[in-house]
C-alpha cells in the first residue's frame, strides 16, 4: 500500500463478496422457482427471493464502488484519506442497515415491513429495485453524503487527476439521481417516468463513469502505459457514454405513457449506447498490448480484459438486440430483458468490482503486488467458470425469450398463447439456465477459495 | 489515437457533449411532463385508485408481475389485465374471486400468496388496475395476452 489509509477499502471488499455470495444463492433459488413453482412457498415466495437477489446486487456493488474509491482516491490524490475513521464508521452503519433490511425482507411479510417502517408517511417502497424501506433509503443518502465528503476532501487536499475527478463525478451523480427514489406520485405514468431517472441514469449513465475510472486506474497499474494516453481514452469513453446514454433513457419511455417522439429519440440514441462499451474493449486490449511491464498479477489483467469484453456483449450487444422501438414493442418485459439484464450487470459492474478487488486485495492483505501463482490459477478458474456460466445463462434466457415472443407476443389476440401456458412451453430453457446457474455458483466457490490459497510468491 | 487529438480536446468533447445533452434531456423532460395530462388518464385518479396503488406497492406485486412491461417476469402482465379479464362489466367480480382463491396449492405450480385484503381493498386494487389499463401506451402490449 502506498498510503496507510487505503486499508479501509478491505472491509468494504470483503463484505461486498459476502453479499455477492448471498445474491448468487438466492439466484439459484429463483431459477428453481421458475420451474418448480411452489419451491419454498410460502416461506420464501418468489417476490421476496427476487427482492433479496436484486437488492443484494445493488448493495454489494455500492460496497464495491466505495471500497474502490477508498483504495484509488488516496493513491491518485497522493495523500492519505481525509478521515479513515469516518470511512470505517460509515462501513458499519451501511453494513448493519443493509443486513437489517435484507432480514426484514426475509422475516416479515413485505406489507408488515412497510407498516413497521412507516411507509405511509413518505411512500417510496414497492417499486422495482427501490423496495428498500424509506428509512433505509434515508440511511443510504446519509452514508453517501459522508462518503462523498470524505473522498471529496481527500481530492481537494491532494493531486487532481482525470481518474479521481471522473470517479467522484460518477459517485456524485449516483447520489444525486438516487434522490429521485423519494419521488413517488400517485400518478403511475409520472412515477414510472422519474423512476428511470434513478435506474437508467445510474446503470447507463453515471455508473459508466465510475466503471471507466476504475478500469483506467487498474490499466495504468498493470500495464504501465503513460497516464496521458489512458486519460485521453477515459475522456472519450465517458463522453460517448453520456452523449448516447442520457437521451438513450428514452428507450424506457416507449410504452409507459410519455409522448411518441421518444420512440425515435430512444431508438436512435440507445442504438449508439454500445459505442462506449466497444471503445472500452478496444481500450483495454490496446493498453495491455502496449504494456511497458509484466505485472505479476495476471488475474487482475484477465479480469480487466474480461470485464471490457463482457460489458460490450451484455450491455452493448444484448442491449442493442431489443432497443429499437419496433423490436422492443414485442420483446418489452419478456425473458429477453432478463437475459440482457444478467449479462450486462455481470459484465459491466460485477466484473469491474472484481477487477478492482483482484488488483487491490493482494496489496491490502500484505502479499505484495500479487497473490501466489497457485492462488491466481484458482482465481482464474473462478473467472472462467463464472463468465462462461453467465454466457450460457444469457443464451438460455434469450432462447426462452425468443420463444416467448414467438408464441405469446407476435400472434393476434385469440391466437396468442397466454402467459402461463407460454411459461410451460419454454420450461426446458429455464431448466438449462438453472444448470448454468449452479455452475456459476461452483465458479464463485472456486473464486472465493482462491483467497485462502497460499504458495510461492508470484514472479513477473 | 493520433497525436493531433489531444487530451484537452477529449475533455472538451466530454464536457460540451454532456452539458448539451443534459440540457436537451431537461427540455424534453419538461415537454413530456406538459404532454402527459393528455395521455396518463389522470382524470381517473380517484382516492380509491391512489389507495390501490399504495396496496400494489406495499405488497410488492411488482416482485412477480410486470405492469406496463416493467417488473418481474414470473407472473402475468397486469397493465391490461382489466381488458383481458372482463373489462367494464366483469373485471371486478373476476378480480375478487381470483384474489380470494389464492394460493391454488396445485403441486409444482407457481403460487400467489393470499393477501387477506378486505372487500374495499380489493375494490381499490381493481380500480387501480382499471386506471392503469387506460394510460396511453402507444398501443402496447401487442395483444390481449400482455
Amino acid at each position: 500500500m502506498k498510503y496507510q489509509s487505503q486499508a479501509v477499502a478491505k472491509p468494504y471488499f470483503i463484505f461486498a463478496l459476502m453479499l455477492f455470495t448471498g445474491q448468487i444463492l438466492f439466484g439459484v433459488v429463483l431459477g428453481l422457482q421458475y420451474v418448480v413453482g411452489d419451491f419454498l412457498f410460502p416461506e420464501i415466495p418468489f417476490n421476496v427471493a427476487r427482492m433479496v437477489h436484486t437488492n443484494l446486487l445493488i448493495v454489494w456493488l455500492l460496497f464495491g464502488f466505495m471500497g474502490a474509491a477508498y483504495f484509488l482516491i488516496p493513491e491518485e490524490s497522493e495523500t492519505e484519506l481525509y478521515s479513515p475513521k469516518l470511512a470505517i464508521a460509515l462501513f458499519w452503519i451501511f453494513a448493519v442497515a443493509g443486513t437489517l433490511t435484507i432480514l426484514g425482507y426475509l422475516l416479515v411479510p413485505y406489507a408488515t415491513l412497510a407498516k413497521m417502517t412507516g411507509n405511509s408517511l413518505l411512500p417510496t417502497m414497492g417499486r422495482e429495485f427501490l423496495e428498500q424501506p424509506t428509512i433505509t433509503k434515508i440511511g443510504i443518502v446519509i452514508v453517501a453524503l459522508g462518503f462523498l465528503f470524505n473522498i471529496g476532501m481527500t481530492i481537494l487536499k491532494g493531486r487532481k487527476t482525470v481518474i479521481n475527478i471522473v470517479m467522484i463525478t460518477g459517485l456524485l451523480g449516483l447520489a444525486v439521481f438516487f434522490l429521485f427514489s423519494f419521488y413517488n406520485p400517485e400518478n403511475l405514468a409520472l412515477d414510472k417516468f422519474f423512476w428511470w431517472f434513478v435506474v437508467h441514469l445510474w446503470v447507463e449513465g453515471v455508473w459508466e463513469l465510475i466503471m471507466g475510472a476504475m478500469l483506467a486506474f487498474v490499466l495504468i497499474k498493470v500495464t504501465g502505459v503513460d497516464r496521458e494516453v489512458i486519460e485521453k481514452w477515459l475522456y472519450v469513453i465517458i463522453a460517448m457514454a453520456l452523449i448516447t446514454g442520457i437521451l438513450g433513457t428514452g428507450h424506457h419511455f416507449f410504452w409507459i405513457g410519455p409522448p411518441e417522439y421518444w420512440l425515435w429519440i430512444g431508438s436512435i440514441f440507445s442504438a449508439m449506447e454500445p459505442i462506449p462499451f466497444f471503445m472500452m474493449t478496444v481500450f483495454a486490449f490496446n493498453m495491455v498490448n502496449r504494456r511497458r511491464k509484466e505485472h505479476p498479477n495476471r488475474a487482475a489483467t484477465l479480469w480487466a480484459l474480461g470485464c471490457a469484453v463482457m460489458a460490450f456483449l451484455g450491455a452493448g450487444v444484448w442491449g442493442f438486440l431489443h432497443t429499437l422501438a419496433p423490436v422492443n414493442y414485442y420483446t418489452h418485459g419478456t425473458q429477453i430483458t432478463a437475459a440482457h439484464g444478467h449479462m450486462a450487470f455481470y459484465g459491466a459492474y460485477v466484473m469491474i468490482v472484481l477487477t478492482m478487488i483482484s488488483y487491490a486485495m493482494p496489496i491490502l492483505r500484505g502479499k505484495g503486488e500479487a497473490n501466489s501463482n497457485s492462488a491466481q490459477v484458482v482465481e482464474m478458474w473462478g473467472f472462467w467458470l463464472m463468465t462462461i456460466s453467465m454466457v450460457f445463462i444469457t443464451l438460455f434466457l434469450t432462447a426462452a425469450g425468443v420463444l416467448q415472443v414467438w408464441i405469446q407476443r407476435i400472434p393476434e389476440s385469440g391466437a396468442a398463447l397466454d402467459f402461463m401456458t407460454t411459461q410451460d412451453k419454454v420450461a426446458l430453457f429455464y431448466w438449462l439456465r438453472e444448470v448454468a446457474g449452479v455452475f456459476f455458483l461452483i465458479g464463485l466457490v472456486a473464486y472465493l477459495s482462491s483467497f485462502f490459497i497460499k504458495g510461492e510468491k508470484a514472479a513477473a | 489515437m493520433a497525436e493531433r487529438f489531444t487530451k484537452s480536446m477529449a475533455r472538451n468533447i466530454y464536457l460540451g457533449g454532456s452539458v448539451f445533452f443534459i440540457l436537451l434531456f431537461l427540455a424534453l423532460t419538461v415537454d413530456t411532463v406538459r404532454e402527459l395530462p393528455k395521455r396518463d388518464n389522470r382524470e381517473a385518479l380517484t382516492e380509491s385508485v391512489a389507495n390501490g396503488k399504495m396496496l400494489w406497492e406495499e405488497n410488492n406485486c411488482i416482485g412477480c408481475h410486470s405492469l406496463l412491461g416493467e417488473g418481474a417476469y414470473f407472473a402475468p402482465e397486469l397493465g391490461n389485465v382489466f381488458n383481458r379479464r372482463g373489462g367494464e362489466e366483469a373485471f371486478k367480480y373476476f378480480f375478487k374471486a381470483w384474489m380470494q382463491a389464492q394460493p391454488t396449492g396445485a403441486p409444482g405450480r407457481r403460487q400467489m400468496p393470499q393477501f387477506n385484503f378486505t372487500d374495499e381493498e380489493l375494490s381499490d386494487l381493481a380500480e387501480f388496475l382499471e386506471y392503469t389499463s387506460k394510460i396511453k401506451t402507444n398501443n402496447w402490449p401487442p395483444n390481449i395476452e400482455g
